[in-house]
């Protein structure tokens, strides 16, 4: 796995800090529910069963005691656990996509899913699939127009909207 | 014999020209509704309800529920190539079937799920046909306490199978079991986990979950190797059907068990979801090629989409016997038959024979008209990988928002689905188990629910889970498969040099 | 024929205007939606509400009563309060309406959630649905006096009630039902649809419920389910024979056997709040054809329901009397939210 190191970019994060970040994480999520659970109440009412919270709160219990034994776990140096997870080569690819994904999603609080998702697959087969602008354009309006005709007019599922679409009637 | 009778009258006003036409169109906009994660079956029966009403009532209800059948057999053809299933009992189809697509053996895996879905299908309506008076008075005699039992036994029919991690696999869990508990208590009216927030009265939805745990994680993954989806380069070959068909008879027991399992979970009504969990669960710990499950074995696509089917048709029959939908999509069927005069509930068989003898013939000719449709149309699906990966990378992320989107109409899913997708690559990446969490999110709410519903029934005395043979017998079986995995090594030690347990 | 002529004509001319983008002063008389209508459904699928809603959304497209489809989308979660709170948040697209049911009232007094019925603007009632108190056939018990009875001579708890939901209408009968029970009280068994609670029924799950006669009219067809008594002052009007013996007539009253409680439950539309008077004009209109219709008598025949229709100030008041007598009932019985 970890032989081609230097053809895969500089090594950003190890299992080791990864594993106990989610621990952490879910350390974290533990604490939010039992805090809840506390104010709900946790207790065997008599004639009904259990309280609302005594479910998520023994969920967390368990969810907390586990993590706790995985952060226990991954806490010691260890040759597998020192193994680079992530790299920036790797992290860079994903952040290709993921990336323009959010700034997709934000935008589609403006200009409706339909334009967005336009310009977010045109974007992304320019600059990452090298094709030629005029084919990026024909796909990703061809894309955004089959979604539009189907959610919208076939099977009338309203998405988001923007502008545009305001402008055309819909 | 009178079944028999009744049905040939069924086939004889299902076998028409017209009929035929009827179902091919429906199956065809039920393929598409199922592939696209964003149009439930509800939607697409919903909106073509009203061009039904100038139809007689066998010939509208034939065309709405092949568009049932159509969005059955299309929610698998997503989760194996993408890993995104389109309905949430294709969950479990994503666990071998999206290895397999990665081997390169997309086709293989479609072509099995297809016609595992038919043998599901054809089981369950076989079952309709002769069993239907008995089957619904079973149905009667689940009450809280039975349907905990049932959410107990797919629990543990599921539990301790996934490789790695005992404790991971616990932590995933209970995040599911968290996850499904906010929102508004069921039974006491309770607001858990809100902290005064609106978007979270509704809870975490399954599906924004899954479309992120497993989609966008899928897409974030494949990112990370290279811009690429493996297994895209396999050759197409057109024989993919005799191929697969070849090694399907040697799985008979899997068939035969997931039938029987999705029979059981679509009439009691535990759903179809649940029961393609069982199904696969039960198969990897029974079936030889257990331990490869996962891995991309074809049995472990034919156990939960053979189950789900069986369940899905198996669903309907509630419906009709005792109207109560098992399904969204059951549901606006009910609407439809109260708008043309058939009121379903006990006496529909006997008012309405014509209707009901109509409707069971058109399930077998909608499935077999089905298979037919969707197995030619197996190397075009198959070649949608072939597509390059910088189109279809943000064309699913596009379509996964869509699928978000619709679920509430919220935009907030969709920022939810791209957290989901963060955390299901760690998960990925880390080896936390995903099914796990996915299942507890599915039955969490219900089996709370009916856990404390039974309580409240037996004034908070546990014993109520082994107050009759049906429940204690579910329990105890559910106890037997939790703690399987603890026997077969204790049996292993006994033995004196037993392999080591998987589980290590 | 004629009408039907002209307003394709209108038809025509609206989506003319639309869609040549021209906010066009000449469609000032009235308004139509121009874009497709949701139904929210502030239940789950199955239910009462669940039924008349696709009910309406059938007539609708039958009869061709709107030009613009309507589409009809279950929004149960959290007692209603997410249909509840999603007309909250489109308060300015008119292309909303929702169908309520008593959680109007119980969810935001029960859970706190944050809405009120002002919080949209009501169009019209279109009928109120009943309550009927429903044994299993096979129990001895003939009459609600023979009920009661039985709940007075057993145990505290002794008695299961299965309904919907948890501190909702089948709950607030519940409560009232127990006012007149010498201080024994019933086991109430919250569930998630009005059908699940029929069948529970059936397979003697729980002794008794509070459907609604359209969620057990099939079971007491079928001879499984027996109606003691109706929670309303007068007796149905419907005697047409449902049963091979009975009518929706021949139920008591429960105030005739013995046991003084009345509840009725709103079937009503509403629409957002920022809606114009054209708009609301426009539905109350709507509500009036479905209302018209031969297959809307036939589905009030079928569900008993109490048919009363009224829109305007009329309404209006009536949902704020109702508004103060669910606080009233809840505060009894306790089921305030203590946040």
């Amino acid at each position: 796995m970890s032989t081609n190191e230097e053809a895969e970019g500089r090594p950003l994060a190890s299992y080791r800090t990864l594993d106990i970040a989610v621990a952490i994480f879910f350390l974290v999520v533990c604490a939010i529910v039992v805090v809840d659970s506390l104010r709900i109440g946790i207790s065997w009412k008599a004639n009904e069963g259990p309280q609302p919270g005594l479910f998520p709160f023994y969920m967390a219990m368990a969810m907390g005691i586990a993590s706790l034994v995985n952060l226990y776990k991954a806490l010691p140096h260890s040759d597998e656990g020192a193994e680079t997870a992530v790299n920036s080569v790797g992290l860079g690819r994903m952040a290709a996509i993921f990336v323009p994904a959010v700034i997709f999603v934000l935008a589609t609080h403006f200009i409706g899913i339909y334009v967005s998702a336009t310009i977010y697959i045109g974007a992304f087969m320019v600059f990452f699939g090298k094709f030629p602008l005029w084919k990026a354009a024909t796909v990703s309006l061809g894309i955004a127009i089959v979604n539009f005709l189907m959610f919208e007019v076939w099977f009338l599922v309203p998405l988001p909207k923007g502008p545009l679409e305001a402008a055309l009637g819909y | 014999m009178d079944e028999l009778n009744a049905l040939m009258g069924g086939f004889a006003v299902a076998l028409s020209f017209y009929h035929i036409m009827l179902m091919v169109i429906g199956i065809t906009l039920g393929v598409i509704i199922g592939v696209l994660p964003g149009l439930g079956g509800a939607n697409g029966v919903a909106i073509l309800l009203p061009l039904t009403f100038t139809m007689a009532p066998t010939s509208a209800i034939i065309l709405l529920t092949s568009i049932y059948w159509g969005a059955l057999f299309g929610g698998a053809i997503t989760s194996i190539l993408f890993n995104i299933p389109g309905e949430p009992w294709s969950v479990a189809t994503t666990f071998d079937g999206h290895p397999m697509a990665q081997n390169g053996k997309a086709d293989e895996a479609l072509v099995g799920a297809f016609t595992s879905s038919f043998v599901g299908a054809i089981f369950a309506v076989a079952l309709i046909t002769f069993l239907a008076p008995v089957v619904a008075k079973f149905a009667l005699k689940f009450g809280p306490a039975e349907f905990f039992a049932v959410q107990f036994l797919t629990f543990a029919s599921f539990i301790g199978m996934g490789r790695g991690s005992a404790f991971k696999t616990v932590a995933s869990m209970c995040l599911g079991f968290a996850l499904a508990s906010v929102g508004l208590d069921n039974v006491t009216g309770t607001l858990r986990m809100t902290f005064g927030q609106d978007e979270l009265l509704n809870g975490f939805k399954f599906l924004v979950a899954v479309i992120g745990l497993f989609g966008i994680g899928e897409i974030l993954s494949s990112m990370e190797d290279g811009l690429k989806f493996n297994g895209a380069a396999a050759k197409l070959r057109m024989d993919a059907v005799i191929r697969t068909w070849k090694q399907l008879p040697r799985m008979w027991a899997t068939f035969l068990r997931s039938c029987i399992v999705g029979c059981w979970m679509g009439i009691t009504p535990g759903g179809a979801t649940p029961a393609s969990f069982m199904g696969y669960g039960i198969a990897k710990r029974l079936s030889k090629k257990g331990n490869n499950f996962g891995k991309g074995e074809l049995e472990g696509v034919v156990a939960p989409e053979t189950a789900a089917h069986a369940a899905g048709t198996a669903a309907l029959l509630p419906m009709l016997t005792l109207g109560i939908p098992g399904s969204p999509t059951a549901a606006v069927l009910l609407g439809g038959l109260l708008i043309w005069g058939l009121q379903p509930g006990p006496l529909l068989f006997v008012e309405q024979p014509d209707f009901v003898w109509g409707l069971i013939a058109s399930m077998y000719l909608g499935n077999v008209v089905g298979l037919v449709m969707v197995l030619t149309c197996v190397p075009f699906f198959a070649a949608i990988l072939r597509v390059p990966f910088s189109i279809i990378a943000p064309a699913i992320v596009f379509i996964c928002a869509v699928g978000a989107f619709t679920v509430n109409n919220a935009m907030f899913d969709v920022w939810l689905m791209l957290a989901f997708g963060v955390l299901g690559y760690l998960f990925n990446k880390l080896r936390y188990p995903l099914p796990p969490l996915v299942l507890a999110m599915v039955l969490g709410d219900q089996a709370e629910s009916s856990f404390r519903q039974a309580m409240l029934v037996s004034q908070g005395n546990v014993g109520v889970f082994w107050s009759n043979w049906l429940c204690g017998g579910i329990m105890t079986l559910g106890l037997v498969m939790a703690f399987w995995p603890a026997l077969t090594a204790l049996k292993a030690k006994l033995a004196g040099n037993g392999p080591v347990p998987r589980a290590a | 024929m004629v009408r039907r002529g002209m307003s394709k004509i209108q038809g025509v001319a609206a989506a003319l205007a639309a869609s040549a983008c021209l906010a066009s002063p000449a469609l000032a008389q009235g308004w139509e939606p121009v874009k497709p209508v949701t139904l929210i459904i502030p239940a789950g699928t199955g239910g009462g509400a669940d039924q008349m809603a696709r009910f309406i959304q059938g007539v609708v497209q039958k009869h061709n009563l709107m030009k613009q489809p309507l589409i009809v989308i279950n929004k149960g979660g959290g007692a209603g309060a997410e249909g509840f709170l999603e007309m909250k948040a489109s308060a300015n697209d008119p292309h909303k309406i929702a169908i309520t049911l008593s959680n109007l009232f119980t969810t935001p007094l029960g859970t706190g959630s944050p809405f009120n019925w002002k919080d949209m603007k009501p169009v019209a009632m279109l009928a109120l649905d009943q309550f009927v108190l429903w044994v299993n056939s096979e129990t001895p018990y003939k009459t609600a006096k023979d009920y009661v009875e039985a709940v007075k001579a057993g145990t505290d708890r002794q008695f299961k009630m299965g309904g919907t939901g948890s501190k909702q209408e089948d709950q607030i009968v519940t409560a009232a039902v127990e006012l007149q029970t010498d201080g024994k009280k019933f086991t109430y068994v919250p569930y998630a649809g009005g059908g699940q609670v029929a069948v529970q029924l059936v397979g003697k799950h729980v002794d008794s419920t509070v459907n609604n006669p359209i969620e057990a009219v099939a079971q007491w067809r079928a001879g499984q389910l027996r109606p003691l008594c109706i929670f309303d002052a007068k007796r149905s009007t419907y005697t047409a024979k449902v049963t091979d013996k009975e009518a929706w007539g021949d139920i008591p009253t429960c105030k005739e056997s013995g046991l003084p409680v009345e509840y009725q439950m709103l079937r009503g539309i509403f629409t957002t709040k920022n809606a114009t008077p054209a708009q609301v004009a426009f539905y109350v209109d709507l509500m009036k054809k479905i209302v018209a219709t031969p297959e809307w008598h036939e589905f009030m025949e079928k569900g008993a329901f109490n048919q009363t229709f009224l829109s305007g100030a009329d309404y209006e008041k009536w949902v704020t009397e109702a508004q103060s007598l669910h606080a009233d009932l809840m505060k009894k019985a306790g089921f305030l939210a203590t946040q």
